[in-house]
């Protein structure tokens, strides 16, 4: 009796045993992080999905901050945010961080998306974690977009009431939608409110539940490669890849590289171009919102200025409507409409390189013509590019099938 | 009991009833999370109709009220501009008023307006809501006869918020339920009972 209760009583195998044996804690950091194998030939387009995590803690921790000095008040709201750049200490900081933040997501997370246009990610068995990505990128939009009413400035309000009222070009609900939309008969201090409520809580947990889905998706079938080859193919006599390294500490070393130059550029713009020129921060912004005048030239942050271009390139309103959210939604569709069964750029043809090439420019040139008044040649300029976005993506299934591709190597391959 | 005795038909009966009855159930629980999002009845006591005085009002001017957080124009056209109105019909996209919604019955006469002198407009443009700008000079060299300009995206309208054809809004700007109180006062936001 006596022995058989030491036994019981006695712990084996230390602390992470006695863990291990009520959570699965060895086991999933195992599966996610030190036996994680992803290719060894990453380069650093590979980073831009770890600094997408490190923006989201930045924004996640001055997001708090914020909250717990500003106001979500029509009377309050802009005088709230001066409080904070002037009077709360170290404020100004906390909120250009934030204000920044939402800027330096967008870069990163479409850079992370030309990633994977590159090598050819979202195709099989890659499909639901390029879908859950743009689920996240359309959540990232909403809390961008109801992140920038809250400072309750010129370009809030007038901003909000433009991409409000689109909803009512939908035909018979659009009026009632917008109705519900703002909770009242103009954009509101009921408006503001439940756009904060949008803002602090409900996207950001969508975020971080998509996040970890994306990332749990993305372990289970692998991370891709430059070369877009299945290292799993491959294995030694352990049943390890023999073209992967473990996430942990060989991927970690060399995210940590990549975080530091990103925290190097991300501080540069912080301490000395917050409003980067009025790109980042709106001047119109500096003014409180005024219900009776719209300020001479209204365009939304240039994050989602190449959409706000098509909207405005068709000069119809439902139309317009259409084409604008059919931009948005397009790439939802890239692992169907990509017919070719190469992943990487590197083995494609001519005709895959020159298309990605031309969607490239379009895409900076749409983000530019969005931010110029819509007049004159721009317009037809804007149309022009318009259809060259709308080709890129309706004409994959025939340009991507008659490609001529290169073989793909077994192994991945070293360039320089 | 083994796999055999199984009903299937009645466990798969009693899955679908479960799941209808629980749907049903949440259905009925988001009515009232969704009619909160509708204006609340603060909202729309705010909402309150707006007295707006007209007697030292010079002919040509305008002024910017709000009724229900929307800009209302008033603006008291003087002869030219009532004159005018005729003269670019065959631009307008809908020169008689015939989107039903845009305008009271009372005001979908050839001035939309009770009293020709008086216009009174949303000043929300019926493309993406923009305050329009006035633009009251007559340009003949530009084709523009005065009216209403859209900084936003363009869309042009003339001294009776008609709108021109060729530009992104659809349709005039609205009239809001409006009537006279007395020769010089205009109520906005009610159009018959007591003021």
């Amino acid at each position: 009796m006596a022995r058989i209760e030491a036994e019981v009583g006695k712990p084996q195998g230390g602390f992470m045993k006695w863990i291990d044996d009520r959570f699965p804690f060895t086991k999933t950091m195992e599966h996610h992080v030190t036996k994680y194998y992803a290719s060894k030939n990453f380069n650093w387009w590979y980073v831009f999905g770890v600094l997408a995590f490190v923006v989201l803690a930045i924004q996640l921790l001055t997001g708090i901050f914020l909250t717990m000095n500003y106001k979500p008040s029509a009377a309050e709201a802009f005088a709230s945010v001066e409080y904070i750049m002037r009077d709360v200490e170290w404020g100004w900081l906390i909120r250009y961080m934030h204000s920044t933040g939402a800027s330096f997501f967008f870069i990163v997370v479409y850079l992370h998306m030309f990633r994977a246009m590159l090598y050819g990610s979202y195709q099989k068995p890659r499909e639901l974690i390029w879908l859950i990505g743009m689920l996240i990128f359309l959540v990232l939009m909403a809390e961008a977009f109801a992140g920038y009413l809250l400072p309750w400035g010129q370009m809030s309000y007038w901003g909000a009431q433009v991409i409000i009222s689109l909803f009512g070009a939908i035909p018979v609900v659009g009026d009632a939608l917008v109705e519900i939309i703002r909770g009242d008969y103009a954009i509101s201090d009921i408006t503001l409110n439940r756009f904060f409520a949008l803002h602090v809580i409900v996207l950001p947990l969508a975020l971080i539940g998509l996040v970890f889905v994306h990332i749990v998706a993305l372990h289970e079938v692998g991370s891709n490669n430059p070369d877009g080859i299945d290292i799993k193919k491959l294995k030694d006599e352990s049943g390890k890849p023999l073209d992967g390294i473990a996430f942990h500490p060989y991927h970690t070393s060399k995210d940590l590289v990549g975080i530091i130059v990103f925290l190097m550029i991300f501080s540069a713009v912080v301490f000395f171009a917050p409003d980067m020129g009025g790109y980042f921060l709106e001047h119109a912004n500096f003014d409180p919102a005024n219900m009776t005048a719209t300020p001479e030239h209204i365009a939304p942050v240039w994050y989602f200025t190449p959409y706000y271009a098509i909207l405005r390139a068709v000069p119809d309103k439902l139309w317009g409507f259409i084409l604008f959210v059919a931009a948005v939604l397009l790439p939802v569709f890239l692992p169907w409409l990509d017919r070719s069964r190469v992943r990487s750029i590197r083995y494609r043809g001519w005709m895959y390189k020159s298309a990605l090439t031309v969607f490239v420019i379009t895409f900076f040139a749409l983000l530019l013509l969005g931010l110029a008044p819509a007049e004159g040649a721009y317009v037809m300029l804007a149309r022009i590019f318009s259809v060259l976005y709308f080709a890129f993506f309706l004409l994959m299934p025939f340009y991507t099938a008659m490609d001529k591709t290169k073989p793909v190597p077994d192994r991945v391959v070293y360039h320089d | 009991m083994t796999e055999d005795d199984l009903d299937r038909n009645r466990r798969h009966f009693l899955t679908v009833a479960t799941v209808a009855t629980g749907a049903v159930g949440a259905g009925f629980v988001a009515v009232p999370f969704i009619s909160s999002l509708k204006p609340s009845a603060r909202a729309q006591a705010l909402g309150a109709p707006v007295e707006v005085p007209l007697g030292s009002m010079q002919p040509g001017e305008m002024v910017r009220v709000l009724w229900r957080g929307k800009l209302v124009f008033v603006l008291r056209r003087d002869e030219k501009m009532l004159a005018s109105l005729p003269d670019a019909i065959d631009q307008l996209r809908d020169p008689d008023s015939e989107v039903v919604e845009q305008q009271p019955d009372y005001a979908a006469n050839a001035t939309r307006s009770l009293k020709p002198e008086y216009l009174v407009v949303e000043g929300s443009c019926t493309h993406l809501g923009c305050a329009p700008l006035e633009d009251f000079e007559v340009r003949p060299a530009e084709g523009w006869g005065g009216g209403f300009f859209c900084p936003c995206h363009g869309s042009k309208f003339d001294f009776a918020g008609r709108v021109f054809k060729g530009v992104p809004a659809p349709t005039n700007l609205r009239v809001p339920p409006h009537r006279f109180v007395r020769d010089d006062l205009i109520l906005i936001g009610q159009d018959t009972g007591a003021a």
